[in-house]
């Protein structure tokens, strides 16, 4: 039987990618440009006998999600810039409680308002920095329809395997073309289910080291009672301040995914096997890389690209021993330097750094990028 | 033989973080009494709270207990009915929590008519942060941050429950303990959303502040503005000048939340749109 | 076939967004090549100037966005002025000649029709024009079968729009091809 495919935008994907990976319920609340993705769980969720709800904000929307996520569900939201903004102090809370569920949110202009239909890349350090405290981050950047569903599974099965919220933000672009996707068969992606617990509840403690730095997480009404707080707490869940448990706490909630960075970050190279220059870049960003880098080979520019699909945690060790290979890195982006301060860090001095910035609501093209890589001296 | 709160307290979680004279402990134990007398089952109750001295009550009770952040109770508490509708789901907090910083979820939780119970135990404060007036703190009374008296109009609780769409609303007091655990119990076996307000009382940030001279006093004061709703019937506008009413003062039949959507589930299901 | 960039343009609500999507899916799923359709929408929903692009071609397609238009639909005089700056030397510029009347410079192909009033009037429904102008521009440029664009258009519309669009896809790919040939 051949393959299911079908022409989508990114949303619609997302959605169906979601749905592939288990997710049984969705709570959102409506935001230019990502609402397909809710349009498309209000159709589906009831048919498979999940749950949708508009929630009465974006605050309420993800708090909701995190509620149904320890109920046992596998839980999605969707937004865009100014919802992110307002779910930050959430995303802190799902961080610190260790909820898995999924946050997808398409980048439009900003700060504020700002551009609503207009692409952006300008979310990327909100993703990470936006929430007080300290915290690891799963971001996944997405550049084109299929990896809009794909990666939806994936970041599934990430927030499953490390306990945590992830994020999958599609630039507007992706979010709103449309392309041909291929539905994946069952089975043809692993989808990885929430550890539970082995112990009897009467045993059962919701962050229990015994079990390694992500702790089985039981669900509310499976017969464990448990308490959660987004206080600093013991492994039993309960609130503590004693200075040993919560420095313990806080370092394994990020060692979690600094330790498996190797295992979570996803990137891919092109043309970069005797590339002097190398063009970092991610999202549509990316596509208009490859344009210019294809334009630049026909000029026998050596000149390559690396991609980020994994945003955070940030490819460090792939771009430090680029580094070290290239006379200079450009890295484009529709925001005004974000991923090149990550690159300038891993960098260390070593190569010529060139940015493009692009944040007039229009994408930025191909041609932008060729100007750049024949700067790069 | 004596109530045996402990079949419901979390071993080893008291004593509670609560001042002493402050009302939330009355309140915890009609909580429990009236999970006792409905036989709810611990491992299939969920207890959410948002931020603040009320809402560290959950810690305390042995079931599946949700601290979360500041107003958020009532929207986590909706993700978890929704994801779970067999669930009995209880949310407990205080009056700055559910109704200023959490405000627009309450009434929308209201609104959907989603089969929870929210205890608001509505003491005129913010006590945790130290004392700093909320939405219900009464006009030209003292706060931290009201110290030439309160400029402000206060909310009605109840009335704004019975407003948003709850279709379980009642009220009791600190001082009348035993009606607690039955307007609790009355509360969770509605079917739709149901709001307790418990009129409570701070003696550390509120009393002292309002030259209440002993937690006695406070208890007083509930004890003489409160007036049955069957009393109260009986009672002239000018008796009831300065009192408030308790008991059920609205009740309603509309459909659940939950149950609706089960509707949707079942349409979506049979093709239909 | 190399990357060709395809651009539907006019006012909102005229259905311009539809004829991209319409047209990309019936390359990629019917036709087998590799396409990619995008918009750019304003704040509103009906009215001002807007577009809808498609890139197709044999190689996946990488920046999704026009670069140098090789075919352009402008049903407006507000869309022609200001979408036709791209078009191509050789390209084809495919007009609504009832409201577009200034045309642009340049040494493209330009077809000109009364794509909306032939919806209106022949085929009997003015919300058919952009099912009239998309069959046009596959007429005008061969970037796919003729079959293939009917297959796309049919698969896109209720069953009781069937005869009607077919009808509108039909009117456009005979009047361009008579226009293109005056």
């Amino acid at each position: 039987m051949s393959k299911k495919v079908a022409f989508l935008q990114g949303n619609e994907a997302a959605a169906q990618g979601a749905l592939y990976a288990g997710c049984n319920f969705f709570a959102g609340y409506p935001i230019t440009p990502s609402t397909e993705v809710a349009e498309v769980m209000s159709i589906e969720l009831p048919k498979v006998g999940g749950k949708f709800i508009q929630m009465e904000d974006e605050i309420g929307a993800y708090a909701a999600v995190l509620g149904a996520a320890l109920t046992g569900k596998k839980a999605l939201d969707a937004t865009s810039g100014p919802g992110l903004s307002l779910k930050q102090e959430l995303i802190g809370y799902a961080c610190i409680a260790e909820i898995p569920c999924v946050l997808i949110n398409v980048m439009r202009g900003g700060p504020s308002t700002g551009m609503p239909t207009g692409p952006s890349q300008s979310d990327v350090m909100a993703a990470k920095w936006g929430t007080h405290g300290d915290h690891a981050s799963i971001t996944l950047v997405p550049a084109s329809v299929q990896e809009c569903y794909d990666m939806t599974v994936q970041a599934f099965n990430l927030a499953e395997k490390f306990r945590m919220p992830v994020l999958v933000m599609p630039d507007e672009i992706i979010a709103h073309m449309r392309e041909r996707i291929e539905f994946r068969e069952p089975g043809e992606i692993e989808i990885i289910n929430r550890t539970e617990p082995t112990v009897p509840p009467a045993e059962y403690k919701p962050y229990d080291t015994r079990f390694g730095d992500v702790p089985p997480l039981a669900a509310f009404g499976s017969g464990y009672k448990f308490h959660v707080t987004g206080l600093n707490k013991m492994q039993d869940g309960f609130p503590t301040t004693k200075a040993e448990i919560v420095q313990a706490e806080e370092e394994r909630q990020v060692r979690k995914v600094m330790d498996k960075v190797d295992e979570i970050v996803d990137f891919e190279e092109f043309k970069m096997d005797d590339a002097e220059i190398c063009v970092v870049a991610y999202g549509s960003t990316s596509r208009s890389a490859r344009y210019a880098v294809n334009a630049a080979r026909e000029k026998g520019i050596k000149v390559g690209m690396f991609r980020l699909k994994t945003f955070w945690p940030f490819p460090d060790k792939q771009i430090k021993a680029i580094a070290a290979k290239v006379k200079g890195f450009v890295v484009p982006e529709m925001n005004l330097g974000m991923c090149s301060v990550e690159v300038e860090r891993c960098n260390e001095g070593k190569a010529q750094i060139l940015t493009v910035n692009r944040v007039d609501g229009e994408p930025l093209n191909p041609e932008q990028i060729l100007v750049k890589i024949k700067e790069v001296k | 033989m004596a109530f045996d709160y402990e079949k419901y307290i979390r071993p080893g979680k008291l004593p509670h973080i609560w001042c002493p004279g402050c009302g939330h402990g009355i309140v915890l134990k009609g909580l429990i009494r009236a999970m006792d007398s409905l036989n709810l089952k611990k491992e299939e109750t969920a207890i959410v709270s948002g931020i603040g001295c009320a809402s560290r009550l959950p810690g305390y009770v042995d079931c599946c207990t949700l601290h979360t952040a500041h107003g958020r109770a009532a929207a986590f508490a909706t993700g978890v009915k929704m994801a779970r509708p067999e669930m009995n789901v209880i949310l407990v907090g205080g009056d700055g929590d559910g109704t200023a910083i959490g405000g627009n979820h309450f009434i929308h939780a209201c609104r959907r008519n989603i089969d929870m119970t929210y205890v608001i135990m509505n003491n005129y404060i913010y006590g945790m942060t130290g004392g700093q007036f909320s939405p219900t703190t009464p006009h030209m009374m003292k706060a931290s941050t009201t110290p030439y008296g309160n400029p402000d109009p206060s909310f009605d609780i109840a009335k704004l429950a019975i407003g948003a769409g709850a279709t379980f609303v009642a009220r009791g007091t600190a001082f009348n303990a035993s009606q607690i655990d039955k307007l609790i119990a009355e509360g969770i076996q509605h079917k739709g959303m149901s709001v307790i307000e418990i009129l409570d009382d701070c003696p550390t940030t509120y009393g002292r502040r309002n030259k209440y001279k002993s937690v006695i006093e406070m208890m007083n004061r509930l004890k003489e503005v409160a007036v049955p709703v069957k009393a109260a019937e009986k009672m002239t506008a000018e008796q009831l000048q300065g009192k408030i009413l308790t008991g059920v003062l609205f009740k309603a039949d509309r459909p659940e939340y939950c149950a609706e959507y089960q509707k949707v589930i079942e349409r979506a299901k049979g093709g239909a749109k | 076939m190399s990357r060709y960039e395809l651009r539907f343009s006019g006012a909102g609500g005229q259905g311009l967004i539809t004829a991209g999507i319409i047209l990309a899916e019936a390359a990629s799923i019917h036709e087998g090549k590799q396409a990619v359709q995008s918009q750019s929408y304003g704040p509103e929903a009906r009215g001002g100037a807007s577009k809808s692009e498609v890139i197709i071609s044999d190689a996946p397609v990488d920046y999704p966005k026009v670069t140098a238009c090789d075919a352009l639909l402008a049903l407006t005089q507000e869309a022609c002025d200001k979408y036709t700056h791209d078009l191509k030397e050789g390209g084809i510029l495919l007009y609504d000649s009832e409201f577009v009347t200034r045309l642009p410079e340049g040494n493209f192909k330009k077809v000109g029709f009364n794509i909306i009033s032939t919806a209106k009037n022949e085929v009997g429904r003015e919300i058919v024009a952009n099912i009239v102008a998309l069959g046009a521009m596959i007429s005008l440029t061969g970037v796919i079968s003729r079959e293939n664009g009917l297959k796309a258009v049919l698969s896109r519309v209720p069953e009781a729009f069937l005869e009607l669009n077919e009808k509108a896809y039909a009117a456009g790919f005979d009047k361009a091809a008579a226009a293109a040939a005056a």
